[in-house]
């Protein structure tokens, strides 16, 4: 049955973390964004919030809600509105958390999930990307053989959201010849093994408070069940729909935000004696900016409720990804247009919202919805 | 729950109205290439399938709001390359007598098919510009004008005519009158020759010197405000109509999009071309990638009508949502068949074929009900809390 209605809980999730987002992450973006950290009051306070342990089943000390990708992409959307970075770095552990609930065995959860559920805030994350042009996960060239003992893993890992704070790490690697995706698994890869070493990357574009890691896997020895699921480990699919759902509903919140700090100016603005926003050129640019949000944030939620129903969830998701990465840089960038030179200068939040925009819209591994 | 999946009852409904639309593809052509012939009131093919109504009283009252229903029927409908097996008995008209018309005027009138004229040689979107008039006449209004673009203009019964009785009114001294056919000084000038939706008939009116009775003013309000903002009732009952209809109208955009869309689909698929979710879009084909982002961009106008149509069976304000959904699927009806058509190639020309003509019975959507730019001037107004005199 076709409806756009939220839960009443998933409206007060939503309300709580708008109204974080706007009192607490956006009045310290830009000095994130500078510094390339989070405060760490600012993220226990948002540990506090409950966000990584609420659809951890109380069984293992969790909030015991129904895990849902739109609840997540809700959450995300929230706090993308106020900072992605910030948020991002907030929300990070569920890159590992959610991936743990939905496809790891019973023992793999009862073993991880309880260290998310207490006061001690505690980070984790997922490594991707590796060091190639047109990377993509089907291409992933890190390997996990297959040993008597266990697992050996060998590669390198890019651009890992908190690699050097994480405490546990999901890292993706090819374990079999099977082809394509079929042959990519999850593997749960403590970050202070012999042989992982982690060192701070050269520094990106934006989304800098989640100081990004380059993460060296020399032949890293892991137990048998150190594969995401049972057996021989889970499909990751879901995995990567989560992702994607989950990059796309930060962007969405980020260009929302864009939109609502360029229409007041607009109105406000002066140019040959009338407000700009009375110039079609820029009254068009406004309209387009406010219909692509709309457009955006119900292609996510129809992508995050097939994740829920788990149907066509990779396809769902594809499409969400794809749309969303053309528009939200689109909004990012008519925004900084819309402000000319002061929105090239760094007073104003509009140059950063490019830059996390074009992080957003390109790595892809950045939450889990 | 938010959720987008439909019911079995629904889903069976949706196929359905595919059969029925299947149905009428073989009419397509010969409508496209006898522009002069009217579609009959019904095809013998039409016999075999239920109305509309009939499908729509199995669903449950607790599914899916019927508003939304519409929605996705109209899309499927429109995504076949056919024409109606059954001409509606109703019109734009209809419409704006039930948003504006007396009671009485409704009971008199309701069961005629009635067009709607606003358009003018000169006058558009900028409908506060028409010209033409009306005069009060002992018991009569005199109307004098011309109109063009009338939908349905020759097949109806009727036309409902916007005209000035104050051109210092502005849009205020704007009026709507009943003018039956038949009625002396009321002529159907010709039908229209068009790129597409040829089996719709579109006509142009010439009123000369019209006499209708006074009590064919729609709404009978005669009084004429004095400030040019303030507007007549009957403007504003057919400003309110447009929150179901662009809506609607963007539905058969969309629709027109999907068409083009599968067909292009699932011919490259029998060659061998098809999108692997699986991959990245480094190793998509630009054919593969603009089939996926087609899908998309197809799914998220899509979602804005179904979100406008929501807030609709709601009863909740969506005036700036319909017009977003209008623009969208404005926007969709160009740039979806013309997609189609560069996937396929040049065999995509071809008459052979449906895409080009999804192509032109599509393009309209951009324009009538409102162009892609008076949407979005509606939906800047919107935003920016500008008045129609502030941002024009």
């Amino acid at each position: 049955m076709i409806s756009f209605d939220v839960t009443d809980e998933q409206s007060q999730i939503r309300d709580m973390l708008l109204a974080f987002a706007k009192n607490e992450l956006a009045p310290r973006a830009r000095q994130a964004d500078e510094t390339c950290t989070a405060p760490a009051e600012l993220l226990d306070e948002a540990w506090f919030l409950g966000l990584a342990s609420l659809a951890i089943p109380e069984a293992y000390g969790g909030g015991g809600a129904p895990r849902s990708a739109l609840t997540g992409a809700l959450m995300l959307e929230a706090m993308g509105s106020g900072c992605a970075g910030l948020g991002g770095t907030a929300a990070a552990s569920s890159l590992f958390v959610n991936p743990l609930i939905d496809l790891g065995s019973a023992e793999q959860k009862k073993r991880e999930l309880p260290k998310f559920c207490g006061n001690a805030r505690r980070a984790a994350t997922l490594a991707l990307h590796e060091d190639s042009f047109a990377f993509d996960p089907s291409r992933i060239v890190t390997r996990a053989e297959p040993r008597a003992d266990g697992w050996r893993i060998t590669g390198v890992k890019r651009l890992v959201p908190l690699g050097e704070e994480a405490e546990d790490m999901l890292v993706l690697a090819r374990a079999s010849d099977a082809p394509g995706i079929d042959g990519i698994k999850a593997f749960i890869v403590p970050p202070r093994a012999p042989g992982v070493a982690i060192t701070r990357e050269s520094g990106t574009i934006g989304l800098t408070p989640m100081r990004f890691a380059r993460v060296e896997l020399a032949g890293v020895s892991l137990p048998p069940d150190a594969i995401l699921g049972e057996g021989d480990g889970a499909d990751i699919r879901p995995l990567l729909a989560s992702l994607r759902i989950g990059g796309a509903a930060l962007a969405v919140g980020l260009a929302r935000a864009v939109t609502d700090f360029a229409i007041p100016y607009a109105r406000e603005r002066v140019a040959f004696g009338e407000p700009i926003a009375k110039k079609q050129s820029i009254a068009f640019m406004l309209a387009d900016m406010h219909i692509e949000c709309d457009a955006m944030r119900w292609l996510v939620s129809k992508a995050a409720t097939a994740f829920d129903r788990g149907a066509d969830v990779s396809k769902m998701a594809v499409l969400a990804q794809n749309y969303v990465n053309r528009r939200a840089i689109r909004i990012a960038d008519d925004g900084l247009q819309i402000f000319g030179g002061h929105g090239y200068i760094r007073d104003l939040p509009l140059e950063m919202w490019l830059r996390n925009a074009r992080m957003l819209t390109i790595h892809g591994a950045l939450a889990a919805a | 729950m938010v959720d987008f999946a439909l019911s079995d009852t629904d889903l069976d409904i949706l196929s359905g109205i595919a059969e029925e639309a299947k149905a009428s593809e073989k009419y397509a052509r010969h409508y496209d290439a006898h522009e002069d012939e009217i579609l009959p009131k019904a095809f013998v093919e039409a016999a075999a399938f239920p109305s509309l109504l009939e499908r729509m009283r199995r669903r449950p009252s607790d599914d899916t709001p019927s508003v939304i229903m519409q929605m996705l029927i109209r899309i499927e409908r429109e995504a076949h390359n056919g024409v109606p097996l059954r001409q509606a008995p109703s019109a734009l008209g209809n419409a704006a007598l039930g948003a504006a018309g007396t009671p009485a005027q409704q009971k008199r009138w309701g069961h005629l098919m009635l067009a709607m004229s606003i358009t003018e040689p000169g006058a558009g979107s900028d409908t506060k510009a028409i010209q033409t008039t009306a005069v009060l006449d002992g018991d009569e209004w005199v109307l004098n004008g011309d109109k063009i673009f009338v939908t349905n203009g020759v097949r109806c019964h009727g036309t409902i005519v916007w005209a000035t009785v104050s051109k210092a009114a502005g849009r205020g001294g704007i009026k709507s009158f009943l003018v039956l056919k038949g009625t002396p000084g009321f002529e159907l000038v010709r039908k229209e020759k068009k790129l597409g939706i040829r089996s719709s008939d579109t006509a142009a009116y010439a009123f000369r010197d019209c006499r209708i009775p006074r009590d064919h003013l729609i709404g009978g309000d005669e009084r004429v405000p004095q400030s040019a903002d303030e507007g007549s009732a009957s403007y504003k009952g057919v400003l309110k109509t447009f929150n179901i209809t662009r809506p609607t109208v963007a539905a058969g955009g969309i629709g027109k999009a999907l068409g083009a869309f599968r067909y292009a689909r699932d011919r490259l698929a029998k060659e061998g071309i098809a999108v692997d979710w699986d991959k990245g879009p480094h190793d998509r084909t630009s054919t593969e990638q603009t089939l996926l982002e087609l899908e998309a961009d197809i799914e998220a106008a899509t979602l804005t009508v179904l979100r406008a149509a929501w807030l609709a069976a709601r009863g909740e304000p969506n005036n700036l949502e319909a017009s977003v959904a209008k623009a969208k699927g404005g926007e969709l009806c160009r740039s979806g068949p013309q997609r189609a058509m560069e996937l396929l190639g040049a065999m995509s020309l071809s008459h052979d074929h449906p895409v080009e003509q999804f192509l032109r019975d599509g393009r309209i959507t951009d324009i009538y009900e409102g162009t892609g730019q008076i949407q979005r001037l509606v939906i800047a107004r919107a935003i920016l809390g500008y008045s129609s005199a502030e941002l024009s």
